[in-house]
């Protein structure tokens, strides 16, 4: 039959690469029939839950466990204590530091974990979690990281202030590290000779992902066999494989670890939290399974935070707008413990890409991390390693530039861009970006959202506020951000020393179907639908036909997971390669089956044919048959391929953005009347999926812009602990989104695709910020804050005189 | 979020609620729609050994327009306000207001009954009971008693409501002329930063008669009889809508919170009354 069709009706039936494939995820979560971590049940489980610290900064004189251990159904009451025999009170981090898995003599942070209950059902772990008495003496709360570095008070007791942090030198006994790249001295001299400098401190307020899956596992210590088997919530579930071993001495091949269907990650889930190593250590202790799943306000208080970055500023141009130099000095807010999740060479993650899309010649980075009150975390909130901070900075020094120029923002950019024959084009800052064309992608931008009307029509709403007919402005928003993603090339990228490949094992079954398993795990991104459309591009069996799987480590190959859009720059690119060498075997099969020479067959959509005769073929189907059922001289049974990829380059992923937005000036409420979002990620897999990533990263990116923080008070104590009061929009809150693209390959990447899931998250939050910017700058605004909510714009508006 | 053991109790009816409220006193609570309740007990903020369920009870639910009395039954969600076609005749800003309450799926579960009695200063309900001028329905064991909204609200969580009583109904008069409910909120589901009820009536230019009352700008709703007072007399011109507004500062005390400082509470409260006695007065 398959020689009836044509050769674009043999392309649309595989459902391969560039289709809308839609998700095949989505029928069993639609029908509430997906298997997240708190849906595992296992014989005899027991329920762990935690005491957590009332206070920010406190000596913990005692614990008294008595009472809670006298409650009916208490197992378990751990504490410190308890785990120092066993070497577990304290748990490396991924960024070289140390944290306390429960309370050794202190706490610094509200929320941490003091002691672990477990018991027979949940309602009675938390019955005993009131019961535990704590007695605590309360110590001075450092909040603010520049009081931090200025004060006597010594948050960590246990490092020794002399010695020497993961990365190098610590200046002051809340100082955790230095990070500096670039040229210092050289930047210093261009700002000196420049023309024009603008100066700014831009603050990047402390948030969190809020995944709606908040974190947990399920830890079952078979004690017979000696092996353990961990469910969790995991982002990467290899990588916890080993830290778990590595800190229990568990030999490696005795654990598994699963994560089963994940409701979103944003990067909530790369880390270790105590909680896992409690449960552990509670199943090793009972030999039955333990279950610990944390609660909203326990996630949004304790599990990792993101950005909290205060970027002072300096960038410098000629007259005509021509930059000439950037430097950047960032007090990074690292709370109790340093727990960010970045590659081990860079403390301050991939913050030096925050030359952004520009050719600047010279530039310079610093970043001081620093100890505070607070949790710990430092996660890519929806982004690549800091990529959001770097691009919230850069795009947010634009405008002030403008400002300082004159000039219109979008013409400053224009002429700012790194030009597309300057790629390959090495950043000051260190980076060797890809490729881009953003200049198309400019011009399409603004082009299609007619800005040159929009700004006329912006002068006029300024003439009519000043003559009292609205009480409204009106504020475009721009950005052109260039990501960083694909972490990455093992020569500089390693997680706890592992290098940052990731994989993809392939194997075809008899009848011409197939499994694929990959080292990454999707948290809502759509692996099962896209890597099947990758493979069926590359093998030629239909995407229908193969089940992708992962987040099994008994079962996939070792790889890094699914963060900073790697899944589809790293896994993507093994998922393609195995495909090459399965098609590689098809060949040598076909040309023995069709009775010709290796060379003189070719590959076409789902078949090799002979050269010059396309009557004679064997499709894949077939070629699959014959692996298992024939004896082909000189060629091992089966079709099976493993790939490990180390990409050669990230890629980098860039995008035009463009808002706008009316804001009322007396309630500071903001209506986002349009949104225009290109994206350029290179090859494009599935546009229906792009589209949705598109679509939630720029929800995400609202919500940070526009009210989404974990705020303290001066006592550390969290006040926005509820999703009352911690934003999350819903569809109300949310514009029609207008998507639109240009391509540009990746020329290192096997398909030529770059990773989409954070571009919107990294474009969108100085897109949303610079509009509301904007709406001031004929009032004399130069730069305020984020989080844009109702109080601090009306405040902005107060500020300059706007209520009369 | 995991609540502490309670006792739960589901009576036929009003009798049987009373005999667990007079047996446990301030140990035992009533639950209507849950929405501010169960939260309240998962945080473990609020403490109840004894809840006792209403929806069995007979009687609690339900809106009658009778004449020209409005009474709805304690029980009556949100959904139901919002989908009677007699209430919106009758009393149209009902309507208005409920549709800015949280959202539909909390609308079909939150009752009026709870919105009002919880006495909690960001509910809506309260503040629009204040401006209509209703009438709150209780029982307890002592038999039935009325107590005028305008002086139901003590405190934060504190009413007129004796821990053995019941609000079983709230009524009012069908209303007249222009109405508005306006309310500033960050997000679908939050509480009003400001919200404002307005009643107007209107004979030639003249406004004749003028309710205001006002939401979570005080640790009580506010009915503003001054800002009311000086608007009847006008015409609405600029100068006696903000002495309006004026009279209202002079009665709301909102505290600083997540929301914003008091200055920006005092202004969002003067804008969002502007508007609802504008879109009100357009509406006579």
């Amino acid at each position: 039959m398959n020689k009836e069709l044509s050769r674009e009706e043999r392309t649309d039936a595989l459902g391969g690469m560039g289709c809308k494939r839609k998700r095949v995820e989505d029928a069993r979560f639609t029908q509430g029939k997906g298997n997240y971590v708190d849906d595992i049940k296992l014989p005899g489980m027991l329920h762990g839950d935690f005491v957590r610290s009332p206070y920010a900064h406190a000596r913990v004189v005692s614990i008294n466990t008595d009472a809670a251990m006298a409650l009916d159904g208490v197992i378990a009451v751990l504490t410190a204590a308890d785990l120092a025999p066993l070497g577990l009170h304290w748990m490396p981090t991924l960024a070289g530091d140390k944290q306390m898995v429960l309370a050794d003599g202190k706490v610094l942070f509200q929320g941490q974990e003091v002691a672990f209950v477990v018991a027979k059902d949940r309602y009675i772990a938390a019955d005993a979690v009131e019961l535990v008495e704590v007695e605590y003496e309360e110590l001075p709360v450092l909040t603010d990281p520049f009081a931090a570095l200025e004060s006597d008070v010594v948050l960590r007791e246990d490092l020794d202030p002399t010695a020497d942090g993961a990365h190098g030198p610590r200046k002051h006994h809340n100082h955790i590290f230095t990070w500096e790249v670039g040229e210092k001295d050289a930047t210093e001299q261009v700002l000196d000779e420049a023309d024009v400098v603008a100066e700014e401190m831009v603050y990047y307020h402390r948030t969190h992902p809020c995944p709606l899956e908040t974190c947990g596992c399920v830890a079952s210590m078979d004690k017979v066999n000696g092996k353990l088997t961990l469910h969790g919530t995991f982002q990467a579930p290899h990588a916890i494989r080993t830290v778990v071993s590595l800190i229990s001495g568990i030999e490696e091949h005795n654990i598994r670890v699963i994560s089963p269907d994940i409701g979103g990650g944003f990067g909530n889930k790369v880390g270790a939290y105590p909680g896992y190593v409690c449960s552990v250590v509670a199943s090793i202790v009972t030999g039955v399974p333990v279950k610990w799943v944390e609660d909203r306000m326990e996630n949004l208080m304790t599990t990792a935070f993101a950005r909290d970055y205060w970027m002072k500023g300096k960038i410098s141009a000629t007259k005509e707008g021509k930059i000439t130099g950037l430097w950047c000095h960032t007090t990074a807010d690292h709370g109790g413990f340093d727990a960010c999740a970045d590659p081990t060479k860079f403390p301050a993650g991939f913050m030096n890409i925050c030359t952004g899309s520009y050719d600047i010649p010279t530039a310079y980075l610093a970043v001081d991390g620093v100890y505070t009150n607070k949790a710990p975390g430092g996660v890519s909130y929806r982004c690549s390693f800091r990529v959001t901070e770097a691009a919230y900075f850069i795009e947010r020094m634009i405008e002030v530039l403008a400002i300082e120029l004159n000039m219109d923002a979008a013409e400053l950019r224009r002429i700012n861009f790194i030009r597309k024959d300057q790629f390959p084009y090495q950043s000051a800052l260190g980076w060797e970006y890809d490729s881009g064309d953003y200049h198309t992608a400019w011009d399409k931008a603004l082009k299609a959202v007619d800005y040159d009307g929009l700004r006329a029509e912006q002068a006029q709403r300024v003439e009519d506020f000043k003559a009292g007919k609205t009480r409204k402005l009106m504020g475009i928003g721009l950005t052109h951000f260039t990501e960083i993603v694909g972490a990455g090339p093992v020569k500089n990228c390693d997680i706890l020393g592992l290098g940052m490949f990731d994989s993809c094992e392939i194997r075809i079954h008899p009848t011409g179907s197939a499994i694929a398993r990959l080292g990454t795990i999707s948290q809502g991104q759509g692996h099962a639908t896209t890597f099947a459309q990758i493979l069926a591009t590359e093998i030629g069996l239909p995407a229908d036909s193969i089940t992708i799987e992962e987040g099994d480590t008994d079962t996939a190959p070792y790889g890094l997971g699914t963060y900073g859009s790697r899944s589809t720059p790293v896994a993507g690119a093994a998922t393609a390669m195995a495909g090459r060498k399965i098609r590689a075997k098809a060949q040598m099969i076909a040309a023995y089956l069709l009775e010709v020479h290796d060379d003189d067959v070719e590959f076409d959509v789902d078949r090799f044919v002979v050269k010059g005769a396309p009557e004679k073929f064997k499709t894949m189907k077939e070629i699959a048959f014959a692996a298992y059922n024939q004896a082909i001289p000189g060629i091992e049974p089966g079709l099976e391929a493993v790939s490990y990829y180390d990409p050669p380059n990230m890629t980098y992923p860039f995008g035009a953005y463009i808002c706008v937005m009316d804001i009322d000036v007396d309630t500071g409420e903001t209506d986002i009347r349009r949104f225009y979002a290109l994206d350029d990620c290179g090859t494009r897999i599935n546009p229906m999926i792009i589209e949705g990533q598109v679509h939630g990263g720029l929800t995400e990116a609202l919500a940070v812009a526009l009210g989404q923080e974990i705020a303290y008070d001066d006592m550390g104590n969290v006040k926005t602990g509820t999703l009352m009061d911690f934003f999350l929009p819903t569809a109300w809150e949310v514009p029609n989104y207008e998507t639109d693209h240009t391509v540009t390959p990746s020329p290192h990447h096997p398909i030529g695709a770059k990773g989409v899931g954070e571009s919107p998250h990294v474009g969108g939050v100085p897109c949303f910020s610079n509009a509301v910017n904007d709406a001031f700058r004929a009032f004399g605004l130069r730069h305020t804050h984020m989080p844009h909510d109702h109080w601090r714009i009306w405040k902005t508006a107060n500020d300059l005189g706007l209520h009369g | 979020m995991i609540p502490a053991a309670f006792e739960y109790y589901r009576p036929k009816d009003m009798a049987g609620v009373l005999s667990v409220l007079v047996e446990h006193g301030d140990d035992a609570r009533v639950l209507a729609g849950g929405h501010s309740l169960i939260p309240m007990m998962k945080l473990r903020m609020a403490e109840v050994p004894h809840l006792i369920d209403l929806q069995d009870v007979e009687g609690l639910r339900g809106i009658s327009v009778d004449g020209n009395t409005v009474r709805i039954g304690a029980m009556t969600t949100q959904n139901e306000i919002i989908n009677d076609d007699q209430l919106v005749a009758a009393a149209p800003i009902m309507r208005e207001a409920a549709l800015q309450i949280a959202d539909p799926q909390v609308r079909y579960m939150g009752t009026v009954g709870g919105n009002v009695a919880n006495g909690d200063p960001g509910n809506d309900m309260p503040g629009l009971m204040q401006c209509l001028d209703a009438t709150f329905h209780l029982v307890g064991p002592d038999g039935e008693r009325e107590v005028a909204a305008r002086d139901f609200y003590e405190a934060a969580y504190m009413t007129d409501r004796d821990d053995d009583e019941v609000l079983t109904a709230v009524s009012f008069s069908s209303t007249v002329g222009g109405y508005a409910y306006e309310k500033q909120k960050r997000k679908i589901g939050d509480y009003a930063t400001a919200a404002a009820a307005v009643l107007l009536v209107k004979d030639g230019d003249t406004c004749t008669s003028a309710s205001i009352a006002m939401t979570n700008l005080s640790d009580t709703p506010i009915y503003s009889e001054a800002a009311g007072a000086a608007l009847v007399g006008t015409s609405l011109d600029d100068a006696a809508v903000s002495a309006a507004i004026d009279a209202m500062l002079g009665d709301i005390d909102p505290t600083q919170d997540n929301r914003g400082p008091i200055e920006f509470k005092r202004h969002a409260a003067s804008t969002i009354l502007r508007r609802a006695i504008t879109n009100a007065w357009s509406r006579t």
